[in-house]
């Protein structure tokens, strides 16, 4: 019956799922008037009717394309962040040997990737073949040093994207991580908050359904103020609440992507009652996970 | 100065006149009963409008828009042109596009690659109307590969932006080069820069040979 490329061919007009898909996988080698066509294939009864149809089309096939490619984002998203911890660690791993070799050859010698970077940058010639591997060494650490600091940048900047709601509550960071953690945005936003309450904590985990410890109150998710900043007794609460609220942010970023900042200020509500609301003011906080330092590390295994 | 597309008026918004169409607002812009104003800073083809560039739009024709991006000059495209395709290849901006398309019948968006026609010749109806403001290398080459879709009295109207060529040579040298490559499958009609609202832009007017 039809003779053309045209994306409507051989299609049923209320069948608009394997429309849009028609829409997304098809193509031609030139255009053509493919109203009329439509029209004479009885697709649609007039042009005002084959608009419609191609509205409805075109909207569903360009929103399943986005979730496609933007789950396809976290994806990347994930690799990014493994990244940016494999290169924290191994500068931080890297740099103590430095600073071990490094106080054996200088009166002033410091630690950490700092001195690392500090070393790197010295003009001076070196002294001895031994000093030039010292620095050549000193100068890879503070090189995967700066790597991480990009990875970071890149995760910073990723991140609001692919999950616009759990990065504004979570931060960028965090939310990259929980992401990571269960191994991407959709199954995220198919956990339970009480998995994602503990996830990054799994050794803890296991040690409790063993019988031979407590349950873990929270995994990475302790990184965030609403957590470490809550005196310990209520910090289980706090918890419970930044999880329900986390989950609830995955699963609008997957299923419909939209913000909803409402669901911050729920949260910011919740905190501030489970805190005693104007009790003490150590949750000051902006409600963003806090990433320096290595609370996240510190933050793994917390079983008690 | 040339007449504006029927749909397109000057307005005065808070004091001063400004471009306008009617339709549902997209993007904070400010809004006057049901006209909006079209913002020539934030749109080329509202600055090409803006300068009293020749476009030979009249209203309610077919358009494509390549680089329809997150669909700010799109929806005011839509609101005074006929059907409307809108093309964007980067999946965050189609989300704000998805949005504009809602409530516009006559704006179509497609998730695609503006260097490969072949994947939305299918879709895209011949038309009055090319606009294009793709941020990528080889804006001429766009343009040439997406003339088929012209009908033989249409107009393309192209943005080009120096930067996303080469951002370190001299504007008026990439200008040159991709009116160059233009020539063999476009008539330029009129070319202008479209400072002071976008700098290092060139304005183009052009109708297939």
């Amino acid at each position: 019956m039809t003779e053309h490329d045209g994306w409507f061919a051989g299609l049923d007009p209320g069948d608009t799922e394997s429309a849009a898909e028609r829409v997304r996988d098809g193509s031609a080698d030139g255009a053509a008037d493919w109203p009329a066509l439509a029209v004479d294939d009885g697709f649609a009864d007039d042009e005002a009717e084959y608009y419609e149809r191609l509205h409805e089309a075109t909207m569903a096939a360009a929103r399943a394309g986005v979730h496609e490619r933007e789950r396809a984002d976290d994806k990347q998203l994930i690799h990014a962040v493994r990244a940016m911890d494999d290169c924290e660690r191994t500068a931080n791993e890297l740099a103590e040997r430095v600073a071990e070799w490094a106080g054996t050859r200088f009166d002033d010698a410091g630690t950490g990737v700092e001195y690392a970077r500090e070393l790197a940058d010295r003009e001076a010639e070196p002294a001895d073949p031994s000093e030039a591997r010292l620095l050549a060494l000193a100068e890879r650490t503070a090189a995967l040093a700066d790597e991480a600091d990009e990875l970071r940048s890149y995760v910073e900047e990723t991140t609001p994207s692919v999950a616009p709601n759990l990065a504004a509550m979570a931060g960028p960071v965090l939310a990259a991580r929980l992401i990571s953690l269960s191994g991407g945005l959709d199954s995220l936003a198919k956990q339970p908050s009480s998995t994602v309450q503990v996830l990054g904590a799994e050794d803890a985990l296991f040690a409790h359904l063993r019988g031979s410890a407590p349950s873990p109150k929270h995994g990475v998710i302790f990184t965030h103020e609403y957590v470490r900043g809550t005196r310990p007794d209520e910090r289980g609460s706090a918890a419970r609440a930044l999880a329900g609220k986390l989950t609830i942010a995955a699963r609008v970023d997957h299923y419909s992507g939209d913000r909803k900042p409402e669901l911050d200020a729920e949260l910011d509500e919740r905190i501030a009652t489970i805190r005693g609301t104007d009790g003490d003011g150590s949750g000051a906080g902006d409600g963003e996970s806090d990433e320096d330092g290595g609370s996240a590390a510190a933050a793994g295994g917390d079983g008690q | 100065m040339t007449d504006l597309p029927a749909g397109v008026e000057r307005r005065a918004f808070e004091g001063s006149e400004r471009l306008a169409t009617r339709g549902e607002p997209h993007y904070g812009e400010p809004t006057d009963g049901e006209w909006r104003a079209w913002n020539p800073d934030r749109s080329k083809l509202g600055a090409m409008l803006e300068l009293g560039m020749d476009t030979g739009l009249a209203g309610g024709e077919s358009v494509l828009y390549l680089g329809a991006a997150s669909g700010t000059t799109a929806s005011h495209v839509a609101d005074f042109a006929g059907p409307t395709y809108g093309v964007e290849f980067a999946a965050r901006p189609v989300r704000d596009l998805l949005d504009a398309a809602e409530p516009r019948g006559n704006l179509f968006p497609l998730l695609k690659d503006a260097r490969k026609p072949e994947t939305y010749a299918h879709v895209v109806e011949p038309v009055d109307a090319i606009v294009q403001d793709v941020a990528t290398r080889g804006q001429a080459k766009v343009a040439t590969a997406n003339a088929e879709f012209l009908r033989e009295d249409g107009r393309l109207l192209l943005a080009i932006k120096a930067r996303s060529e080469d951002v370190t040579r001299d504007p008026a040298d990439v200008f040159d080069d991709a009116l160059d490559e233009l020539e063999s499958t476009y008539e330029v009609l009129e070319r202008r820069r479209l400072a002071p609202h976008h700098d290092d832009h060139l304005g183009v007017v052009a109708t297939p040979r």
